[in-house]
């Protein structure tokens, strides 16, 4: 709300200018001739190019008017400053005048009533179960690609340290209702930097240790060497056989699933300088309503297959 | 007065010419100068940290504000993919405001906590890493540039003097909170505060 001074003082300059523009098109075809239009030019001639002198075609000077009565129309509908114009929306049920955020809100509104009956429906089916529900799905699908895919992908299959959610490895659990889980809290995954600890040597020998629990190429030799450290280190949130551990987000490190990478060199960036894997939560953002139906598209992603 | 005379008179065109524009403004813009309502500071907000208006000026420098607008409209399309519309109250100490006027890419008034650091990090680096259909360009040079804090403590003492609340403390530390930060660090720390203040539609 403007002050009274500067609420008039905007009120007299539109109202004013919109009155002088009036008065503008008054002064300007004050002693013009009306309709005959004539071979008689303005006297300019550029590049032998020379401009008739005549009046606007009659059509052209009732636009002018028009465009002056139709803002007055517009301020009465609208309003100008404090004063409140004429037009209404609906908030909470009530007939308010009509401003920008009403009108917002007003839409917000009458969308939510429209869908509410949906999301109730939704919430109280359990995630696994709305998974089988095409409908649901579909705008599962749509939450997913305005809000998820920008790290997870608009397949949902991730990116390097952006979790797919299409196979059927899952750091804290692929539970439906560990999913929602996630989704609503977030999650903060801790992998602590490794390179004081272990050394250069260290980093480089646990590497290789990390690889041959999966199988892959790996020096025996200097994997030995890494053993008993991982024992001793990374045993608590990785398991003896380094199966991980979900109640953490520590991953299996022998499957074939590297969210960061497998190769040597990928492995030791690692363990050298740790990785903060970190899922924000949505429960604020978007409510859980809307949680719920994209937790049941996440989870339908990988039980197909 | 004749057009011709107009026309004809340089010095008297570019008079006429800076009232007929500034003439809109007297009525849209002046009166915003003094009203409460634009010049409260939103409840919560608090000036930026030395970082994070280093990575201001960092997001000023290489013109983000160019495709990315900071301005969430009230209108439903924009709310529910961005969150609250944005306030008056919001930007109050902001010289200048980056609202933008053009989205190529998303707006970011609300981008703060919505992605993780890493991910900001990662798509700096190459969008595409992470989005493959984006056609944002790639900044890898902020990975490399170190913030230079010689300067800081004088934009801090500049915005105190248009009414940003830092105290003397602030100005002291400026130097030593970001001397030899990358630029990355101090760019993704401006983002993630971005919009954090209102965060409840």
């Amino acid at each position: 709300m403007l002050s009274s001074f500067w609420s008039f003082w905007v009120q007299a300059i539109v109202i004013g200018s919109m009155i002088g523009c009036g008065l503008l098109i008054l002064y300007t075809s004050k002693g013009q001739r009306k309709d005959e239009t004539t071979d008689q030019t303005t006297g300019h001639s550029y590049d032998g190019i020379e401009e008739l002198d005549n009046p606007l075609p009659r059509w052209w000077v009732f636009m002018f008017w028009g465009t002056i009565v139709y803002g007055f129309g517009y301020l009465l509908v609208y309003g100008l400053a404090n004063f409140d114009g004429i037009g209404k929306v609906t908030v909470d049920g009530e007939e308010v005048t009509w401003t920008a955020t009403n009108q917002w809100k007003a839409e917000v509104q009458a969308f939510d009533e429209k869908v509410a009956p949906l999301y109730a429906e939704y919430l109280a089916t359990p995630v696994a179960e709305l998974a089988k529900n095409e409908a649901a799905l579909q705008t599962g699908q749509r939450l997913f690609k305005s809000y998820c895919a920008v790290c997870h992908g608009s397949n949902a299959m991730g990116a390097q340290g952006f979790p797919n959610l299409t196979d059927h490895d899952w750091l804290y659990g692929g539970e439906a209702d560990t999913i929602k889980q996630t989704i609503m809290y977030g999650r903060q995954g801790a992998m602590p930097a490794w390179g004081a600890a272990l050394g250069d040597e260290g980093v480089k020998d646990m590497a290789q240790y990390v690889r041959s629990l999966s199988g892959l190429e790996h020096d025996a030799e200097a994997a030995e060497k890494a053993a008993p450290k991982y024992q001793q280190l990374c045993v608590a949130c990785h398991g003896a056989e380094g199966k991980g551990m979900q109640l953490v987000g520590a991953p299996n490190l022998t499957d074939e699933i590297w969210l960061y990478g497998g190769s040597t060199k990928q492995i030791e960036t690692t363990l050298r300088y740790g990785r903060a894997g970190k899922m924000p939560a949505q429960a604020e953002i978007l409510g859980e309503e809307k949680v719920h139906v994209l937790s049941a598209y996440v989870y339908s992603l990988s039980q197909d297959k | 007065m004749k057009h011709e005379t107009i026309e004809k008179n340089l010095p008297l065109m570019v008079v006429m010419i800076v009232i007929a524009l500034s003439w809109g403004g007297l009525a849209e813009i002046v009166p915003l100068f003094t009203d409460k309502h634009t010049i409260t500071p939103a409840e919560g907000l608090k000036p930026l940290t030395a970082l994070q208006l280093e990575g201001r000026d960092i997001y000023m420098r290489e013109g983000c504000a160019v495709c990315h607008t900071q301005m969430v409209r009230p209108f439903r399309a924009e709310t529910e993919r961005y969150g609250p519309p944005s306030t008056s109250g919001e930007h109050v100490y902001e010289h200048p405001f980056l609202w933008g006027s053009k989205r190529t890419g998303p707006d970011l008034a609300r981008v703060g906590g919505r992605y993780s650091d890493e991910w900001h990090r990662a798509h700096l680096y190459n969008p595409r890493d992470v989005v493959p259909e984006s056609v944002m360009p790639s900044y890898p040079w902020l990975f490399e540039n170190k913030v230079d804090g010689r300067t800081t403590p004088r934009k801090l003492e500049a915005l105190r003097m248009v009414g940003v609340p830092y105290t003397d403390a602030d100005i002291e530390g400026a130097k030593e909170a970001v001397d030899g930060v990358t630029e990355i660090e101090a760019l993704v720390a401006y983002l993630q505060q971005l919009g954090t203040v209102v965060t409840k539609r």
